[in-house]
């Protein structure tokens, strides 16, 4: 049977911010390996680099030191169009704020990867009614987001995540804002539909009632990974 | 990405609105104000305007606009006529008279004396009577919006509307007796006064006693005749000016724009109206894209470029930047077109169209600038901050 490939290794990744006029440190030489197939979470107290480490994993923001490959492509080596590109292609967002565009409704809010990686809004809308049925919302794909429970919402998220087939999925705080059953319910369904051979997720969570969906758990603090583990009694 | 644009702008109704308020407003205070610049602009060489026919107007050299009559003496007519080149000349009378009403009150009236002979330079449309008639005894023909307003006689009844002269009524101009034979269109004047033809010499007797009473000498060039020259030739030979109608014209507008506070005020008007709406759209647009902004980074994070996300902020401005345009410049035509029998005056040709066009358009750079600004300086990794 094959291995599972190397879905991110992070080497030796530094981070440091000018916040107020002072130097902070928000990463101190992580390393991190995250294959396909894996349920990664990211867990620490607040300001330990979590978010910040999601950020460099996801390209949306540069390391000052050491290499963070996706799919062995390291975003600091890459122009700034094939960044986009790349990001556009493999990467799915799962926010704690759902972040959906009030304005669009839950099938167009999904299309939205499928249109910015160019596929025309007909069919991205189609594509996205497809996605909306498989997270349970298929009688919701006309209601704006104000139409929508927090749960709904997420699921939307989820499924905006997911439209595009991305490689892999970044989720900040997916069940933060939600109730314990509903964010159960939440995770199972990212689980069940999101998780496969060829993808990865990564989860920055705070939420401990979700450690037993994680494959592993790298505890962070003070922007370094202190421990990983494989279930949330190791912790 | 433009269906998602238009979304999101049309989505805030309240903002959407608010920024097509303020480009309306902008774009028609930047049509309507000039409208009527331009409106009174024309009407300070109106006269020279409705008088078609002559090529070129003579007058003495100090005359600095239509108004500023500077009386010549009747000879100069002669003087004109033997220049070569002229196929005809004729006089015209052109003065401020005060005209008693039925009610005792008096009226200053623009009395034009045409040539006795040919009656050249009467008005352009004739609403009652005909133009002949001004060889009857002692005729004149009165303007429409002067026989109904100014010139009007006191009405029936207390409170009641004035009634408007009619053929055979009378006048007494300078203790002469003027009875109107017929009723005329023309072009309303600067100082909107009631405008009186009649024919030169009696317009003459009209007057005060004057050594010198010819106003213009109206010039025919013979067929062929290059105008410029025979300018040249009629201002060397008798040492009077001479204008073809577009210079006269050009003259008169020119005193109106060097030498009264007409183009300050309203040049003041447009202005604050361009920074009104300028100030009123750029800062509603640049408050709904600061509140978009988190969704503009979602569309980063999630690989929209900065040039997409460019594209996305002009359409909405140009969008807007139509509609209220369109708004606006609609809103200023049914102006005009409400005031179109009133006093007020209104012009609107295409060029102002093309100079409001420009002014919304900068304000819709101006605003979308400030606010591209914003995005593209954007960190997507505000997306990760609950």
């Amino acid at each position: 049977m094959n291995q599972p490939a190397l879905a991110v290794r992070c080497e030796n990744v530094v981070k440091t911010y000018v916040a107020g006029g002072q130097k902070v440190t928000a990463l101190r030489g992580i390393d991190l390996d995250i294959s396909t197939g894996e349920l990664m979470m990211l867990v620490g107290p607040s300001g330990c680099g979590k978010t910040t480490l999601i950020s460099v994993i996801a390209g949306i923001l540069d390391q000052d030191e050491g290499s963070c490959e996706v799919f062995g492509e390291d975003f600091l080596h890459m122009r700034s169009r094939d960044k986009l590109g790349f990001r556009a292609r493999n990467i799915g967002f799962v926010f704690q704020a759902y972040n959906l565009l009030p304005t669009l409704n839950a099938a167009e809010n999904v299309a939205i990867p499928l249109i910015i990686n160019g596929v025309k809004r007909q069919e991205a809308q189609r594509m996205a009614t497809q996605v909306l049925e498989t997270v349970g919302l298929g009688e919701r794909v006309g209601s704006l987001p104000s139409q929508l429970s927090g749960g709904q919402q997420q699921r939307v998220a989820i499924a905006r995540a997911l439209v595009h087939s991305p490689r892999l999925i970044v989720c900040d705080e997916p069940t933060s804002a939600l109730d314990h059953e509903t964010g159960h319910h939440v995770m199972a369904l990212l689980k069940a539909v999101a998780l496969h051979r060829d993808r990865a997720l990564v989860i920055v969570t705070h939420d401990a009632r979700i450690f037993d969906f994680a494959d592993r758990i790298a505890q962070m603090d003070d922007g370094r990974i202190v421990k990983v583990v494989d279930s949330a009694t190791a912790l | 990405m433009n269906y998602i644009a238009l979304k999101m702008l049309m989505g805030d109704r309240g903002k959407y609105l608010g920024i097509v308020m303020g480009l309306t407003f902008a774009s028609l205070i930047m049509t309507q104000q000039p409208a009527i610049f331009l409106g009174l602009m024309t009407r300070s060489f109106s006269f020279v305007s409705d008088v078609g026919l002559p090529d070129i107007w003579v007058m003495d050299a100090k005359v600095q606009f239509v108004d500023d009559i500077k009386p010549m003496q009747d000879t100069e007519l002669y003087r004109v006529r033997g220049v070569s080149g002229v196929e005809w000349a004729v006089p015209l009378y052109k003065g401020l008279l005060k005209a008693r009403l039925a009610n005792g009150t008096f009226q200053t009236c623009n009395v034009i004396g045409l040539d006795d002979a040919t009656l050249i330079g009467g008005p352009p449309v004739m609403l009652e009577g005909r133009l002949e008639d001004l060889r009857r005894s002692d005729g004149v023909i009165v303007d429409i919006d002067g026989a109904t307003d100014k010139l009007a006689k006191p009405p029936a009844s207390p409170g009641g509307k004035p009634i408007p002269l009619k053929i055979g009524d009378t006048l007494e101009l300078n203790d002469r007796r003027a009875i109107v034979v017929g009723i005329a269109k023309v072009t309303r004047t600067f100082q909107s006064q009631p405008v009186l033809y009649t024919t030169y010499s009696r317009a003459t007797t009209y007057a005060p006693r004057e050594r010198k009473l010819l106003s213009f000498v109206l010039v025919k060039a013979k067929r062929g005749e290059d105008l410029q020259v025979l300018n040249r030739r009629i201002r060397e030979t008798t040492g009077l000016a001479a204008y073809t109608q577009s210079e006269f014209k050009k003259l008169t507008y020119n005193y109106f724009m060097k030498n009264t506070g007409i183009p300050i005020n309203f040049g003041i008007s447009v202005t604050l109206g361009f920074i009104v709406g300028a100030a009123i759209a750029g800062q509603t647009f640049y408050n709904f894209t600061l509140e978009n902004l988190r969704q503009f980074g979602v569309l980063k994070a999630m690989g929209a470029g900065n040039w997409t996300l460019l594209r996305m902020i002009l359409l909405q401005a140009i969008l807007v930047g139509t509609i209220g345009y369109g708004l606006g410049v609609g809103l200023t035509a049914l102006f005009g077109y409400s005031m179109r029998n009133t006093i007020l005056a209104f012009k609107f040709p295409w060029q102002l169209l093309v100079f409001s066009g420009a002014g919304v358009t900068l304000i819709c750079i101006f605003a979308a600038l400030i606010s591209i600004r914003k995005v593209i300086q954007l960190e997507p990794a505000v997306v990760f901050k609950g």
